[in-house]
């Protein structure tokens, strides 16, 4: 594995790519987070929300997507995570999650961080800033 | 809703407990040994596991008194994370929330409210070890229903 801090402006974190997204995905999400809103789990409540089906937790693939920097826990840590929910994720969804780095102020690095679904289209959307010890 | 701006709850201490970093980890698909195995924790720099940064999520932060959002129906647009340093396992954190600003906009789905709502941890001496916010959008129809 690359050092994080080996890393320069434009270049990729490996790419991530999620099996696809399952009914109990959801459901350990919701137990292990606390977030029982019924329209991730149950087909009838999110039809009556006016979905087409339930819907990932954001904040599930959120989670995710920060796993993308966790094996460099000695050289740092993510000091700024900030996420904009762009799409909804449904069942079924290949999540892929990337990350690029956009700019470096010395133990500051900044990335993009994102994640597409099976079209490309971006679900989720925003910044990484990762200290550096 | 304007005049819930500044409005926070009291701390209530929580404790990064073993089992729930365990589970939530599991949840998100990041079972790192760092998170998991104690020994690799006890070596690491940390001396310690760590959580993952989402995990704050899982904390209690209190209640703010006069805010009653049910979950049902509100979006949430955005979540912006900020971090002193990992959270540590078995380690007390100390949670408030409070709600730092209140907007409306009108768009696509009508009148819409913009509520930011800041979930904060501290250690016991009162350092932040993380501050966040979530920007949770009130549609025109979820404020017409819970006539906010």
């Amino acid at each position: 594995m690359t050092k994080i801090a080996e890393l320069y402006v434009g270049d990729a974190l490996n790419d991530i790519q999620l099996n696809p997204v399952s009914r109990i995905d959801l459901i350990k999400y919701a137990g292990a987070s606390g977030d029982f809103n019924p329209i991730h789990t149950i087909d009838e409540e999110a039809k009556k929300a006016g979905l087409p089906g339930i819907i990932a937790h954001g904040m599930w693939t959120m989670g995710n997507l920060a796993k993308l920097f966790t094996n460099y826990y000695e050289e740092g840590f993510i000091q700024d995570y900030s996420i904009r929910f762009r799409g909804m994720v449904f069942l079924n969804d290949v999540i892929t999650l990337k990350a690029e780095l956009k700019e470096r102020d010395e133990s500051l690095l900044k990335f993009d961080v994102l994640a597409v679904n099976q079209e490309n289209k971006p679900v989720l959307k925003g910044n990484v800033v990762y200290r550096l010890y | 809703m304007k005049e819930m701006i500044g409005k926070a709850s009291k701390k209530v201490k929580n404790t990064v407990e073993r089992g729930a970093v365990k589970k939530f980890a599991e949840a998100i698909g990041d079972v790192n040994p760092i998170y998991l195995d104690e020994e690799v924790g006890k070596n690491s720099r940390y001396g310690q596991n760590i959580a993952p940064p989402t995990f704050a999520r899982v904390f209690d932060y209190g209640i703010i008194e006069g805010l009653n959002l049910p979950n049902k129906g509100l979006i949430h647009g955005e979540q912006i994370y900020h971090y002193e340093r990992p959270l540590l396992v078995g380690e007390d954190v100390y949670c408030y929330a409070q709600v730092s600003d209140y907007y409306e906009k009108s768009g696509a789905m009508g009148n819409m409210g913009f509520i930011v709502l800041e979930n904060n941890g501290e250690d016991k001496d009162g350092n932040t070890i993380f501050t966040s916010k979530s920007i949770v959008i009130l549609t025109e129809a979820y404020r017409k229903v819970q006539q906010v």
